[in-house]
């Protein structure tokens, strides 16, 4: 379309009014659309809000605190999926940090610069994968490895801290969803902080290795006080990600919603894996509610957790008074 | 530096070893995070290659795929193909100018403030769960309607309007300013000086960002599930406004069942996605460096 008035006016010599004209018109579809996108956030707030207003007028805030979700007897309570989200998205945070850290630090610092590339390109990749196939690997494979021979294991060896309790006979459970969502995340924080660490400024690196530190030592003083703020924020976006997790966790979760257990080996539930599991099964307009008002603190979370980032990002660009990064 | 003083007793030689055996411990944990890292890729690609390609044949691309309670799945992926196809590509039509213009707006006509504010509301947008979408859909089209592909592009645009927008704000960002300069010194106006010249330049890398898009959203399942994958007909259809059946949903769905017969036509389902993921995503990154070297040669 474009084109065709481009070709056309090329003709003729060009007029003011024309020009301005067309100015007028690509600079209004653009702020047009670039409202649009405004619009669909506030659209996609107002639509989750409207569907929960049922369930917000039944059971108003103290639904967050509430254990159980009875279809039959119409109590549901959102206070198991909210434990389950939490404990898998921190545990999954807690392994894939370290992991996402020592593989940007090798990418940047340590490996062969023939390595460098491939290794970049495959852990991106793995963000690639598709969750349902996560999902798919995390039942069918993943899930009797962990019953047969990680599980009992740590359950002998750490049984006497609560956390690590009998596992159950399927190999579903938290511990399973922790280890599918490490996968998940751990190639989105080890990007973004392969950037900051490439932006860490040679001088300093070479400054401190002048004063014969050792490469962790010069690693530990320069490269990781001058990244944190952005780290801190890659870990947020990766939580984000975790939180909202909704296929793959389904799959290994094993849905189970009316206790709350501290042991990581039990089946239990999270915001958006119940959700996915039972959005189109509920059987009452409460219930469907209900689950969007799960769906509503869902996107709270991740609200937040953008503003958290951002608020990071910003603050850690002030303290070192540079442009932010 | 402190422990200078306390360690007097301690011999120079001593510290340096143990300086040496603490670096030396990160080195290799840094080995071995990239190693489990590169690892995971291989585990998983390999599980899905060993179990689904004794299940690839002809059939899977020829034939719609037949469900049963009673025996199990049997046919091909066909109509899953299609339906993916119709589903992704009429999200891409109305994800592409929508996402395009946003970056225009953002990198020929605003202002700092409203390019941080646009950025913002970008980055929101990516962060909201792909299920939560689902839920937004359902809600503003299935609601009264019921299911249908539409509804499904619908969701799938919404999810990729975000990677497009921001990939080609980041292309548009590359092209040099001296081609603005040139063009609107010659008399030309500004929208022809963008879509003439701009935007031209940046085209390889706007489509790159597409495709790397496309291939996210191709295996997104939380919003199909929603929107699209109840009631679908059996056999091959092409219409937007019924719900169609796809890749994913049905990977999800054989997935759950319990006969052999059906995970094994799930794993080659896997595959086949997988593969087309990696190889579009592959090529489109190679594609990305090439485009960008070349445009920061020009403004070289």
């Amino acid at each position: 379309m474009s084109a065709l008035d481009t070709t056309d006016v090329a003709r003729r010599p060009l007029t003011g009014r024309r020009a301005r004209f067309g100015d007028l018109l690509l600079q209004g579809a653009a702020g047009v659309a670039a409202l649009g996108a405004t619009v669909l956030v506030g659209l996609i707030a107002w639509q989750l809000i409207k569907g929960a207003r049922l369930s917000l007028s039944t059971f108003g805030l103290g639904f967050v605190a509430t254990v159980g979700w009875d279809p039959v007897h119409l109590h549901f309570g959102a206070a198991t999926f909210l434990y389950g989200t939490a404990i898998t998205s921190f545990g999954a945070l807690l392994i894939a940090t370290p992991l996402a850290i020592g593989i940007a630090l090798f990418v940047t610092e340590l490996s062969p610069k023939w390595l460098r590339g491939p290794v970049t390109a495959l852990v991106e990749t793995l963000a690639a994968v598709p969750s349902v196939i996560i999902g798919l690997w995390g039942i069918l494979v993943l899930a009797p490895i962990l019953r047969d021979h990680v599980e009992p294991q740590l359950h002998s060896a750490l049984g006497f801290i609560p956390l690590f309790g009998p596992p159950n006979s399927v190999g579903t459970g938290y511990f399973t969803a922790i280890i599918v969502l490490t996968i998940m995340i751990t190639p989105i924080v080890s990007s973004i902080s392969r950037e900051l660490f490439l932006g860490v400024p040679d001088e300093l690196k070479e400054g401190a290795l002048a004063l014969g530190t050792t490469r962790w030592e010069m690693v530990r003083g320069v490269v990781l006080p001058y990244t944190r703020g952005g780290v801190a924020a890659a870990m947020t976006l990766g939580l984000g990600r975790a939180l909202g997790e909704a296929i793959a966790v389904a799959s290994v979760i094993g849905a189970y919603n009316n206790s709350i257990s501290r042991n990581i080996f039990s089946n239990g539930n999270t915001l958006g894996a119940w959700i996915a599991l039972q959005f189109l099964n509920a059987a009452s307009n409460l219930e469907k509610s209900s689950l969007v008002y799960l769906g509503l603190i869902l996107l709270v979370f991740s609200l937040a957790v953008n503003l958290l980032a951002q608020f990071i990002v910003r603050r850690s660009a002030r303290r070192l008074g540079g442009t932010p990064r | 530096m402190s422990a200078a003083g306390t360690g007097a007793l301690r011999r120079p030689n001593d510290r340096l070893r143990r300086r040496r055996a603490v670096n030396r411990a990160m080195e290799l944990f840094g080995w071995f995070a990239a190693a489990i890292g590169v690892a995971l890729l291989v585990i998983l690609v390999w599980s899905v290659a060993k179990r689904g390609a004794s299940e690839l044949s002809i059939d899977l691309f020829t034939k719609p795929l037949a469900t049963s309670d009673i025996t199990g799945a049997s046919g091909g992926l066909l109509n899953a193909i299609v339906g993916s196809f119709v589903i992704v590509g009429i999200a891409t039509v109305i994800a592409l100018p929508f996402g395009i213009l946003i970056a225009i707006y953002v990198n020929e006509f605003a202002g700092p403030t409203i390019r941080n504010g646009v950025n913002f509301v970008l980055d929101v947008l990516n962060g909201i769960p792909a299920i939560v979408i689902g839920i937004f859909i359902y809600g503003l089209i299935v609601l009264g309607r019921g299911q249908s592909a539409l509804a499904g592009s619908c969701a799938l645009a919404v999810l990729m309007l975000p990677l497009v927008a921001r990939s080609t704000i980041e292309v548009l960002a590359l092209v040099p300013n001296s081609l603005r300069e040139a063009a609107l010194g010659v008399g030309s106006p500004r929208w022809r000086a963008t879509l003439g010249i701009v935007v031209p330049q940046a085209l390889g890398g706007i489509l790159t960002g597409a495709t790397l898009a496309v291939a996210r959203v191709a295996g997104e399942t939380a919003p199909l599930l929603l929107v699209c994958s109840f009631g679908i007909t059996p056999g091959v259809h092409w219409n937007p406004t019924v719900a169609l059946q796809s890749m994913p949903i049905t990977i999800y769905e054989l997935s759950d069942q319990p006969f052999p017969s059906d995970h094994a036509l799930a794993w080659a389902a896997a595959l086949v996605l997988i593969l087309f993921i990696l190889v579009v995503s592959l090529t489109a990154r190679w594609f990305a460096t090439r485009s960008r070297r070349k445009l920061a040669r020009a403004a070289g």
